[in-house]
């Protein structure tokens, strides 16, 4: 038998999904050449007027959102800017339905090309809209979405979204796509679950799909007691979903009145747009990782993509992470191939490796930091020279900027607590502005059990005493030597594991978004 | 006498020109006679106001100083319209910044 396959991407709408896959790039049915240019055209202009009718359609049954993205992509194919170049390439001689992929195609490529995010989600309304007229062209049978189906695919359209019918469960699992799409707002609104970003799955694939959106992941071939694991969190999300609806705008505290700080988690800087700044406490967690998921990004984009997040927190603090690749996130040019890649260069130790990248990233952090309230922490602290050698390249790079007249500011210098060195020994840490506990990779240093294998799962656990006691040490440290801490792996956000993190001495979690209602309902049940 | 008129506003959505108010946009261009553009910048380029496929290639972010100009029948009346019904925040208030 197969093992299970796990693939983990971002939450775009948190929920639970079991069913079928359902494979959305299916290729669609070919188009039939007409004799001349001028039955080109007019088969290009019926297309165009029947996707109009269809969406015309669809727009009487929807409301809100659904009826701006409707009316919006009627407004666009009725607009004859977008067909022009279609018609002109007919004139030269090309078919209808090649003509019409190239024009739209290079209106994706300029939406594409949007260094901000909200345009270039639009790119996927262009996509839809191609493909509606195409479908039109081909006159293709759609083939039938089976009901529950969790829908793969590159990325999915507004209108297949809207086409389907949800109610009796499904879900959506993405390759690419964001959390800012359309989509990913309807799926919010209506409670689709739906995950983004996850990568290719390695090879064709059909079966029974576990997704879970809540965290992020899927499973494929799941084991009997990966299903029955799964579908008790999903029973019970539906109820704590309810009851939390009722917390999250209020401050978090226990039982007795003991006030917690809850922020967020995020991976990608266009997750913010879904979240609403006064349900949380700033952002606890920003990982860096996704600027250098295709090559080494330039100091603008790093600039840009922590400004966005900067001004939106406005004064709440923003603790960004410096580039945490290596481990189970490798990036082609910059990590190295290693047997055992969980104990080698990742973290701080790739950065102080290469510091030509790491300067770059430094400069992109001290330019950022005029624009709100910045904090920035290192992975993978293992010595405090590593501390020192970092806060010394802020320092030198600071200068350099002041010296050539750019505004600039230096943030607090914190560390994460990941590696069991400094949990056992924080006092050889008292230089750092702050700490913050990865639970994840904590966990899996103390028990020794990789955190990417299911075979050892059962020992990857944070509730563990040995890892409990560290987290207390730390915690009970911090607060006599005045060091605020705060933790920032799953944990935090796992409702099942906030009672110990409390009785740890915690009084600061950063969860994922979508877990933060949850989060801030459990810290209530809490007596501490 | 062929009239025009020319005037700046900053875009305060906080998507910018985007897709649903560049709808609103793109429509209330339509209703005037007068040749309707938009531009980034004082020197162009401009994008015809009352084409949403141009008016989205534009890509104006919030803060941006977005320059409208018009020429023809109703040029003032066009420019007026257009730079106040940016300025009222395409008539939305705060509710397309989404919770979680």
């Amino acid at each position: 038998m197969s093992e299970p396959l796990r693939l983990q991407g971002i939450s775009a709408s948190a929920g639970y999904a079991e069913g079928p896959l359902f494979d959305l790039d299916q290729t669609v049915g070919s188009y039939v050449g007409k004799e001349t240019a001028d039955d080109e055209k007019a088969a290009l202009e019926t297309a165009i007027a029947i996707a109009a009718g269809r969406l015309t359609a669809l727009i009487d049954a929807a409301e809100g959102d659904a009826a701006d993205i409707l009316e919006f992509q009627i407004a666009m194919l009725e607009d004859d800017a977008l067909s022009s170049l279609a018609f002109a390439a007919i004139h030269a001689g090309q078919p209808a339905d090649q003509a019409w992929r190239q024009a739209l195609d290079a209106e994706i490529a300029g939406y594409d090309a949007s260094d901000q995010d909200y345009f270039r989600a639009r790119a996927a309304d262009i996509r839809d809209i191609r493909d509606q007229v195409l479908r039109a062209l081909t006159e293709a049978g759609d083939v039938q979405v089976p009901a529950g189906a969790i829908l793969y695919g590159e990325d999915i359209a507004p209108t297949r979204f809207l086409e389907t019918d949800w109610s009796s469960g499904g879900g959506i699992a993405l390759k690419a796509g964001s959390t800012a799409s359309h989509v990913a707002m309807l799926a919010r609104s209506r409670g689709v679950p739906m995950i983004v970003g996850l990568g290719a799955l390695p090879a064709h694939f059909a079966g029974i799909v576990l997704l879970d959106a809540e965290h992020g992941g899927i499973v494929l071939l799941p084991s009997k007691a990966e299903i029955d694991a799964f579908r008790q969190l999903s029973s019970s999300f539906t109820v704590r979903r309810d009851q939390a609806g009722t917390f999250l705008a209020r401050p978090a505290a226990t039982r007795t009145g003991t006030p917690v700080r809850v922020q967020v988690n995020i991976a990608d800087p266009s997750e913010v747009d879904g979240i609403d700044i006064a349900t949380c406490d700033g952002v606890g967690l920003m990982r860096t990782e996704f600027l250098f998921g295709k090559s080494l990004p330039d100091e603008e984009t790093q600039y840009r993509a922590y400004r966005k997040v900067l001004e939106w927190a406005g004064d709440k603090p923003v603790t960004i992470r410096t580039v945490d690749a290596g481990g189970d996130k490798p990036v082609p040019g910059f990590t190295v191939d290693e047997s055992n890649p969980f104990l080698g260069q990742r973290g701080i130790r790739l950065s102080l490796a290469r510091p030509e990248v790491f300067r770059v990233q430094i400069r992109a952090l001290l330019r950022a930091a005029v624009h709100g309230s910045l904090k920035v922490m290192f992975p993978m602290i293992a010595i405090v020279e590593e501390y020192r050698q970092a806060a010394a390249m802020f320092a030198e790079e600071q200068a350099a900027l002041a010296a050539r007249g750019i505004a600039n500011k230096m943030p607090p210098l914190g560390i994460m607590v990941e590696v069991p060195s400094v949990a056992i020994v924080p006092e050889a840490f008292t230089e750092a502005a702050f700490f913050s506990i990865g639970s994840n990779d904590l966990t899996q240093y103390v028990m020794a059990a990789a955190r990417d294998n299911a075979a050892v799962a059962h020992l990857n656990s944070v509730r563990h005493p040995a890892v409990l006691r560290l987290i207390a040490a730390v915690t009970a440290f911090g607060e006599r030597e005045k060091i605020p801490v705060s933790l920032c792996g799953d944990a935090g956000g796992d409702p099942a594991s906030i009672p110990s993190l409390l009785e740890a001495g915690l009084r600061d979690l950063s969860v994922a978004p979508a877990q933060l209602a949850m989060a801030k309902a459990a810290i209530a049940d809490v007596s501490v | 006498m062929s009239a025009s008129a020319e005037a700046t506003v900053v875009v305060t959505h906080e998507v910018g020109l985007h897709a649903r108010p560049s709808v609103k946009f793109t429509k209330l261009a339509k209703t005037f006679a007068a040749e309707v553009e938009i531009a980034l910048a004082a020197n162009g380029p401009w994008f015809d106001a009352k084409s949403i496929v141009k008016v989205m290639a534009a890509k104006a972010p919030k803060g941006t100083l977005l320059h409208i100009r018009a020429s023809g029948d109703g040029a003032d009346d066009a420019v007026d319209a257009l730079v106040e019904l940016v300025r009222r925040d395409f008539d939305e208030g705060t509710d397309h910044v989404r919770t979680a």
